[in-house]
């Protein structure tokens, strides 16, 4: 225990930061709906009528102009990116920046095996991820009631939950990568956040590229897909979630043989 | 029991040499000195005892736990000081000291007090606010606060004023006679001559001396200082031959008779003869050839030096 508090010590004013900058997005996006709402019937078909561009964030699907299809777009981009740069900075630093920061040879050399150091530093990232998550939506329920729209519930902690579980899965991923590299890390699990965020773009502009939906996490965190089935995809889920349980896996196999460089 | 025992310890980092063939015994409660110069192989060995890196042969133990088993078991009686001590940015020094006792499960605030009090080290500042030298300090505490039954150091002074180093090695010797057994890496001769009782030396690697300090600074060869005019000509087994305005000096490690009479010959105003320091020794333990290193390891250091 005493690694996993003094990991979220080291990371509280991170943790803030990410929560403070997603949280205050999203609520000035809230906020702003009810303004938008009235000119949206007219942008709506506008919007859903601009080809690729629509497909691409799933305009062509939902309604602008309802609460859910607009904070599916507006809201999911911001914590679907922001949550899974989060998720991925959070995830790929933990373990390496022992080496990265020449602290390893201190935190090494105490009686802690390296299962327990692995394992306390992932449930740090896990809590932090949950803590940003939970923060978030509190958040967005709070400016809706603002605003003073009826909340759609189902739809929204769909979203939230979606949303969540694939920041798991990055977290995951990136958790393996961390214990491979010494420095670096940060430029790989953005890019790898960003590249799947594109993937999920592609998927949805090209019929031909719709597998694509079943390797990235933002396809099964798709608000658009999300409100037109009512639903999140269970097979897409599964095959997230197995992936970054193998980057854990992989973690815990790299990380208790490493030759720690300090 | 033996509180460090290596055999056939080797580590190789992909080609790149580690260490090679290394066999150590630490006798508990020993004041053990580890003597090379940089990129011999001082920190590996000590990585490998500390479990931060997996030796590529041979084996390696603490009081008879071998060292590729459970790290954390072994480094509850171990207190290491690394040469460069690195801490979490933004933390106090008391809360990295505290961290360091939390991680070992105890209470030792009452002894880490003391410490802080003799290195006069100053709890309240953060630690990237530090110097080398108070870094340094801060890693002592972390070492030593525990009471470990090993301390492993690792050029333990660099940093620190004269006055730190006497107070540290006061330290030292007190845990020590209270049972503490110390492994002292250092490139600095005369700390390990004042303050060990036996030491190995280690080049390229390899281990090339390994014996009580006394015995590692006695060797036939005498530091001979002659002010005057003497002809060494004759004279066989004369190195490290040195002149200065009015006088020769040289080490000699051949008959003292030959050497008398060679003296006689000459006009002496001013002779001394002395031991050779350990720092001579080790010196010439790294500018010999490697085939004279395979005749020191045979023993037979009265002819080669």
């Amino acid at each position: 225990m005493t690694l996993f508090k003094h990991e979220m010590k080291q990371s509280k004013l991170s943790l803030i930061t990410w929560t403070a900058s997603i949280g205050f997005l999203m609520a000035t996006c809230v906020l702003l709906f009810p303004e938008m709402k009235g000119e949206m019937d007219s942008v709506s078909d506008m919007f859903a009528s601009m080809g690729s561009f629509s497909a691409a964030f799933g305009m062509d699907r939902i309604s602008f102009g309802s609460l859910d299809g607009f904070y599916a777009i507006e809201c999911g981009n911001i914590l679907g990116l922001g949550g899974a740069f989060f998720a991925a900075y959070c995830a790929v630093t933990i373990l390496a920046k022992e080496e990265k920061d020449h602290t390893a040879e201190f935190l090494m050399t105490h009686p802690v095996s390296r299962v327990s150091i692995i394992t306390e530093k992932l449930a740090a990232v896990l809590t932090q991820i949950v803590i940003m998550n939970v923060l978030t939506l509190a958040i967005s329920i709070g400016s809706m009631y603002i605003v003073g729209e009826e909340i759609p519930w189902k739809n929204i902690l769909l979203m939230h939950l979606a949303y969540f579980l694939m920041q798991l899965e990055i977290g995951g991923i990136c958790f393996g990568i961390s214990a491979f590299v010494r420095r670096g890390g940060i430029g790989i699990g953005l890019g790898i956040a960003v590249m799947m965020y594109f993937l999920n773009i592609v998927a949805n502009i090209s019929d031909k590229a719709e597998f694509v939906k079943y390797i990235t996490p933002f396809g099964f965190s798709d608000g658009a897909d999300i409100i037109t089935n009512g639903e999140i995809d269970a097979l897409m889920v599964c095959i997230g979630m197995a992936l970054g349980i193998a980057g854990i896996i992989a973690a815990y196999i790299k990380y208790t043989k490493k030759d720690i460089n300090p | 029991m033996k509180a460090i025992e290596t055999k056939g310890l080797t580590k190789f980092y992909g080609k790149a040499r580690g260490i090679t063939d290394l066999e150590l015994a630490v006798e508990e409660g020993e004041l053990f000195g580890f003597i090379g110069p940089n990129g011999a192989g001082k920190s590996t060995t000590i990585r490998i005892l500390t479990g931060l890196i997996k030796s590529s042969g041979g084996s390696a133990s603490i009081f008879g736990k071998d060292v590729s088993g459970k790290k954390d078991e072994i480094l509850e009686d171990i207190g290491y000081l690394p040469s460069e001590a690195v801490f979490y940015n933004g933390m106090k020094v008391k809360d990295v000291i505290k961290l360091s006792a939390d991680l070992r499960k105890r209470d030792c605030s009452a002894e880490a007090a003391t410490l802080c009090d003799r290195l006069q080290l100053d709890t309240e500042k953060k630690v990237e606010e530090l110097s080398f030298g108070n870094r340094k300090k801060v890693g002592i505490v972390c070492a030593l606060q525990h009471n470990p039954k090993l301390c492993i150091l690792d050029e333990p002074t660099s940093g620190l004023d004269p006055l730190m180093q006497r107070e540290f090695f006061d330290i030292l010797r007190e845990k020590n006679r209270s049972g503490m057994t110390v492994f002292l890496s250092s490139h600095v001769l005369s700390e390990i001559q004042r303050n060990c009782t036996r030491a190995a030396i280690i080049r390229e690697g390899r281990l090339i001396a390994c014996d009580s300090v006394e015995s590692l600074a006695k060797t036939s060869a005498k530091r001979v200082t002659v002010h005057g005019d003497v002809f060494l000509g004759g004279l066989t087994d004369v190195r490290d031959v040195q002149h200065f305005e009015g006088g020769v000096n040289f080490l000699y490690g051949g008959d003292i008779k030959e050497l008398l009479t060679v003296l006689a010959a000459g006009r002496v105003i001013d002779l001394s003869i002395a031991e050779p320091d350990l720092e001579e020794i080790f010196m010439h333990y790294y500018q010999d050839e490697p085939q004279d290193m395979a005749a020191l390891k045979g023993g037979e250091q009265n002819d080669t030096l």
